[in-house]
């Protein structure tokens, strides 16, 4: 590869060709600030934020999309250039609403960081701004444009996932993000993925805070309150107080939850062994009645809607059984309330998920397996919210200790650990497939091949003198690769996981915020995922099948094998062929 | 459209139909064309220049034009023919026979044909 | 036998005072008069002086009269066609000259103080030929050029006889034309694209549309050569809707061309296969800007992107691209045919050949003139453009559009070409030329163009989508009377901001109105902030309206007149008067102007 040598403040660099400035910059060790740049996803050179100074460069060029030339010289902090900055950050703060103290993304915020650092004058500009009404059209996020710097990585992030549903509308000053003729959310056919609001510098993007409704539940003694948490939580949880990516923070998430005052503190992963061996079943019924394949898992409900909105007539590919975090639900409201002799109405179930999509999927149809109208799961949280209610408790979480699950519905396996990283649940099913079609405990557990953060992946497997063609894909984008394979004919899998997030669970938009030269530079979905397959691999029981509450439960309260009826009634669900764009 | 010659051929076709607008005037050719003239035939004879200038491919050189009252009725129809650096030469009593005889030995042969000339009228 | 053809424009222009009824009244008029088979009407695009349209010129005479109307019709056919008789009321013989020549000398239209010291090149069908017939084109040796390249040249003879012709793009930015070529014949790719830019977007500029209008061929021809020049196959016209007539004719043209095989596959039995589409431009002025028309021809919001990749490299759907601008297309022909040498004779040392610009303002003649550069703006306003009307004096020029800046009257003598407008903080821009007399404020001018930027602007970058906002707001301020010696130190140093900074040509130019204004006219912007006075009279906050005691007759009229109940009776009368004068309340003025305008007495002036 042709090298060329620059300088950068100085500092001699050497990079490939047709790298940028921004890129020479990092290798040098110098940080250039950015708003709008993503790596390969928008370089866009919008903002303006990333000026420097570059011999045989006209004028400012910005870093971010300026490549490089031999010998050329960089300074990253000249006087002009800081001037130039600091208009920038005021001019975007003369149409920004300053309201940083009532902000959910204060302190963690790439404005007001670089605001700071600049020692801006919020009122250097005033004159026109307009005015923008929020959008709470949907269960999932919020958009607030009065605090939008138009950066347009929310609109990147969506063009990634093949949804694209936003984008610029207008012009000049009033320019601003939003849907096609200014359709709210809810009538477009958004995913609920929520990686807009991982991406988004600001708060003009955040999950929508149910915290308030599971502060109200935990102050009502006539409610039983139980939380669940779902596989990738613990690999990620730590980021929100300031631990190094990838630490997993189980015990003291669970001490965290039960400080706040949850009755039982229940794990998703438990759920999750109720997922693989019902979809196991599932999978194996269809092989050998001639169902509907490849058959598509069904864990993650980005998915589940970008099939029904996107690929309507083949909803049928996808697995009914419900997600880990519904099953859990219906479980705690079935199985554990008769267990402990609670009312089902009185059962309220919190979930913590990696996932804005979960507060759409909490309100889905045909999730009610107690009946009458009972919601299997009450609230979804995501990651972020629960570590604003553990600050808000004013619990020290670095300082907690380590803590167990409660044991009723707290115990788990390896394979559901790993549902968090892409490629997980296929893993996690061909163990249980392995084992049961030959009927023993089959080594190696482990599946590399459908392991990684690519965002497709295939592999063939012999399993009991059967071939088996796996694919894997995770992030909507890749999720349309595979469906139109399968529309057109092309498909020979027969087991197919799909997630809606790249990289699956760990990256999900309701995950810890990091910023985006973070997100340029550190690959999270690969650091969180080792976090749970690490976990895994140090495990006694790495089988879903092999989890003594699975055994427990379809003994004593389904009374029957996998996908016996009052399994079928209490873990499945069914799929509506949704319409793009409502009224 | 596969050769240029085809293109020649359109450009030749179309030339003669645009000169008119493009003609350089070297030679002007104006035929009086008021009530006098058109009551003694003038308009077959602005027609026939018009024809004889066509057919002959002189367009890119010599304009032909109608005027109103020359002045000299009883001679009508009369034509003059300018010509750069040379005295007018008044035609009369044209007809469209004598007509070719002008392009002919005139315009084309750069001799005035004196025998239809205002002078030799006079005389 | 045809002997004569009656042209007549069909132009944007001309078509709006109704050159349409004009022509159907002809055709009418020679059907009943037994005509039709001598005198042929031809509809052509824009002649230039649109100011005095419907325009038509009657060959083989050469006359031309202007403003004609459908009842002028019958006496054009009985007069002239029929008889001969120049119809003289019609005629436009301005030659510039102080005394009208002998009007009985029907002047020759080259001969005109209007187009005299014009020289057509880009223009030169415009006017000329039936821009529906593709054998008229053909008959002013079109398609010609393309022929000689494809039989004769090689794609390098075909760059280097461009470069060495020195073409330089009309589009405003003057990027030598050969150069852009070669670049885009060395990026390597199986697919390249030829982009025209015909978004032509500056208030008061149309040159772009009336060579579409007027010799739709010329583009089609060109892009072609282009085509084959840096190997691209395909090509795409990028047009305003707004303009119906130029893409109806460009439509048809296409359709001819691709009948004649001169667009399509093997075209003159060569290798060299060219197609070319028309795209419809939605009125975003951004779309003018080379990468934004790529993104709007892909299909995407119409907005720019960084550069470098430069589009040669990284154009059209990822593809090396060469764009350009209408008139540089209208060049390439000519520059094939008559040689690179001949184009390189024409203008100055730096800016060959010709430009065209569409003149406007507060000038005698307003429309469309083309010119060899270097030119001085003198010949271009008192020769071409007849001077300034009633008398005013000349002010500034401002030239570019909303991206350039202004020639003050100190400079008038300036050759008019690249490298000179530029020098004087100014830019050729795509030609728009607007006169401005000494009733402008150049404050109010800039604020004009300024708040064309701020509502073009797409919104991508923060300087052009809040900084301009700002500026204007700045300005604003000013013209209202409010302003400060520090806001003027601000305007500058924010449009030294958004030049630097901001992402595209329309951003990085968008201060170019307020910087050369502050250049040339700082004492107008001082005026306004210190004295808190508009010298031109323009800015309403900064205007009183007074009467004089001593002249006012005391009528009562602009008492009357007045919407806002501000005007008085006074106790006073003036010597030699019998009633009372009137006075002004300034506090509840709003200076709409009615009482002066309705004054016959002289006694009302704003100050």
């Amino acid at each position: 590869m042709e090298m060329l040598n620059v300088k950068v403040n100085g500092i001699a660099v050497s990079v490939p060709k047709g790298a940028t400035i921004l890129e020479a910059a990092r290798k040098a060790g110098v940080e250039v600030p950015t708003l709008c740049y993503m790596k390969q996803k928008n370089e866009i050179g919008a903002c303006r934020i990333c000026v420097v100074e570059a011999t045989g460069a006209r004028g400012l060029v910005t870093a971010c999309v300026y490549p490089v030339t031999e010998g050329m010289e960089i300074q990253t902090n000249t006087p002009k250039v800081r001037a130039a900055r600091k208009t920038t950050l005021e001019l975007i703060l003369s149409t920004h609403d300053k309201n940083c103290l009532s902000c959910v993304r204060s302190t963690n915020c790439e404005l007001q960081k670089l605001c700071y650092e600049y020692g801006v004058d919020s009122k250097a500009f005033e004159g026109f701004k307009p005015v923008y009404e929020l959008d709470y059209s949907t269960p999932h996020l919020v958009r607030d444009n009065n605090k939008c710097i138009l950066c347009r990585r929310c609109v990147a992030a969506c063009h990634e996932q093949y949804v694209s549903v936003i984008g610029a509308n207008n012009r000049g000053i009033d320019t601003c993000i939003g849907q096609p003729f200014d359709v709210s959310l809810a009538n477009t056919p958004c995913i609920s993925c929520g990686q807009c609001t991982a991406v988004c510098p600001t708060g003009a993007l955040v999950e929508r805070d149910d915290t308030d409704k599971v502060w109200a539940a935990l102050s009502d003694s006539t409610k039983h309150v139980v939380v669940q948490t779902a596989p990738s939580i613990r690999a990620t949880l730590g980021e929100c107080f300031g631990m190094p990516i990838g630490t997993n923070v189980e015990g003291k998430m669970v001490a965290a939850l039960r400080r706040l005052g949850f009755e039982k503190i229940f794990d998703t992963d438990t759920a999750a062994d109720f997922t693989i061996v019902e979809e196991a079943t599932e999978l194996l019924d269809r092989v050998k009645n001639g169902g509907t394949l490849p058959m598509i898992t069904s864990c993650s409900p980005g998915w589940v809607k970008f099939c029904e909105l996107y690929y309507p007539d083949y909803i049928k590919h996808m697995s009914s059984c419900k997600s880990p975090q519904q099953m859990g639900g219906a479980l705690l409201k079935t199985y554990w309330a008769e267990k402990m002799g609670y009312d089902p109405k009185d059962v309220f179930v919190v979930s913590i998920m990696p996932c804005t999509a979960k507060k759409f999927e909490v309100g889905r149809e045909d999730m009610s397996a107690a009946g009458d109208g009972i919601v299997d799961v009450d609230v979804a949280l995501t990651t972020r919210e629960l570590s604003r209610m553990i600050n808000r408790a004013g619990i020290k979480f670095c300082d907690l200790p380590d803590e167990d699950f409660d044991p009723a519905f707290g115990v788990s396996t390896g394979a559901a650990v790993i549902f968090g990283a892409t490629g997980g649940v296929m893993e996690a099913a061909l163990r249980t497939a392995n084992d049961v079609l030959t009927g023993k405990d089959m080594k190696p557990v482990e599946f590399h091949e459908v392991r990684g953060t690519n965002g497709v992946k295939e592999a063939s497997y012999n399993i009991a003198g059967m071939d088996i063609k796996v694919a894997v894909a995770s992030g909507a984008a890749n999720a349309k690769y595979i469906m139109d394979k399968i529309k057109s004919g092309e498909a020979d899998w027969t087991f197919v996981e799909i997630m809606g997030c790249p990289g699956g669970c760990v990256n999900g938009g309701g995950q810890p915020i990091q910023p985006q030269h973070v997100r340029d530079t550190v690959d999270l979905k690969a650091v969180r995922a080792k976090a749970l397959y690490d976990q895994d691999s140090a495990m006694k029981l790495r089988k879903s099948h092999e989890n003594p509450v699975v055994k427990e439960v379809y003994d004593n309260y389904f009374k029957g094998s996998y996908g016996c009826k009052k399994a079928h009634h209490t873990l499945h669900t069914s799929y509506i062929a949704r319409e793009k764009y409502t009224k | 459209m596969k050769s240029l010659e085809e293109l020649l051929a359109i450009k030749a076709k179309m030339q003669d139909k645009v000169a008119v607008r493009t003609s350089s005037g070297d030679i002007r050719v104006v035929v009086g064309m008021a009530t006098c003239g058109i009551a003694a035939g003038a308009r077959p004879v602005l027609n026939a220049f018009v024809e004889a200038v066509s057919k002959e491919e002189l367009g890119d050189r010599v304009t032909v034009t109608q005027t109103g009252c020359i002045g000299i009725c009883q001679y009508e129809p009369v034509v003059e023919v300018y010509e750069k650096d040379k005295e007018k030469v008044t035609y009369v009593n044209m007809t469209a026979e004598r007509v070719k005889d002008v392009v002919e030995k005139h315009i084309k042969g750069g001799k005035p044909v004196t025998e239809y000339t205002i002078g030799a009228a006079k005389l | 036998m045809i002997r004569s053809h009656v042209l007549i424009c069909g132009g944007t222009g001309c078509t709006s005072s109704h050159s349409h009824e004009v022509i159907n009244k002809l055709a009418e008029e020679l059907k009943s008069k037994g005509l039709e088979d001598e005198i042929k009407i031809v509809q052509t695009g824009c002649f230039g002086l649109c100011a005095l349209g419907p325009v038509m010129i009657i060959y083989p005479e050469g006359t031309f009269y202007s403003c004609v109307t459908v009842d002028d019709v019958p006496e054009i056919v009985d007069e002239h066609l029929i008889k001969g008789r120049i119809v003289q009321r019609l005629v436009y013989n301005d030659t510039g000259d102080k005394e009208p020549l002998d009007k009985s000398v029907p002047v020759s239209l080259s001969e005109t103080g209007f187009y005299k010291k014009q020289h057509r090149v880009a223009l030169r069908n415009c006017g000329v030929i039936n821009p529906e017939s593709i054998d008229e084109y053909i008959a002013m040796d079109g398609y010609f050029a393309l022929a000689k390249v494809l039989k004769e040249m090689t794609p390098d003879d075909v760059i280097k006889c461009i470069s060495d012709s020195g073409l330089r793009g009309r589009g405003g930015g003057g990027f030598p034309t050969g150069r852009k070529w070669s670049f885009a014949k060395a990026s390597a790719g199986d697919k390249k694209y030829v982009v025209c830019n015909a978004d032509e977007g500056d208030p008061g500029a149309f040159m772009d549309r009336s060579v579409l209008e007027g010799d739709p061929h010329s583009i089609i021809e060109a892009m072609a050569i282009a085509g084959y020049a840096i190997g691209a196959d395909e090509g795409f016209v990028y047009v305003r809707a707004e303009y119906p007539i130029a893409v109806k004719r460009l439509s048809i043209a296409i359709e001819q061309a691709r009948e004649y095989g001169l667009l399509g596959k093997n075209i003159f039995g060569s290798d060299f296969s060219f197609e070319l589409h028309i795209r419809l431009g939605a009125g975003a002025f951004v779309c003018g800007e080379e990468t934004a028309l790529m993104t709007s021809i892909e299909g995407n919001r119409g907005e720019p992107r960084p550069r470098p990749p430069f589009p040669a490299v990284k154009g059209l759907f990822g593809k090396p691209t060469v764009e350009n601008n209408v008139e540089t297309f209208a060049n390439i022909p000519q520059i094939i045919l008559q040689g690179p040498e001949w184009f390189a004779s024409m203008g100055t040392a730096t800016s060959k050949g010709t430009k065209v610009f569409a003149l406007g303002g507060k000038i005698k003649h307003t429309g469309l003139v083309e010119i060899p550069m270097g030119t001085t703006l003198r010949e271009i306003i008192e020769d071409i453009g007849g001077g300034i009307p009633d008398g005013k004096k000349f002010k500034a020029a401002q030239t570019g559009g909303p991206s350039g800046g202004c020639i003050p009257a100190s400079l008038i003598d300036t050759e008019v070409d690249y490298d000179n407008l530029v020098a004087i903080g100014c830019m050729m821009g795509s030609g728009g030329l607007i006169v401005m007399d000494e009733d402008t404020c150049m404050v109010d001018m800039a604020k004009f163009f300024l708040e064309f930027t701020v509502d073009e602007s797409c919104g991508k970058c923060t300087p052009c989508r809040i900084g301009t906002r700002r500026l204007l707001e700045l300005l604003n301020k000013i013209t209202d009377g409010n302003g400060t010696l520090e806001d003027i130190d601000r305007l500058e140093e924010l449009c030294n901001y958004i030049r630097q900074n901001s992402l595209c040509g329309l951003g990085q130019t968008a201060p170019n109105p307020v910087l050369a204004t502050l250049k040339f006219f700082r004492e107008e912007y001082i005026a306004h902030v210190v004295d808190k006075k508009c010298p031109a009279g323009v800015c309403k906050n900064l205007l009183t309206y007074v009467i004089d005691q001593d002249k006012c007759i005391g009528c009562g009229k602009c008492a009357k007149n007045c919407p806002a109940d501000t005007i008085f009776k006074t106790d006073y009368v003036a010597p030699g008067h019998k009633l009372a004068s009137y006075t002004i309340d300034p506090a509840k003025c709003v200076k709409c102007g009615a009482c002066l305008s309705g004054c016959k007495f002289g006694a009302i002036s704003k100050q």
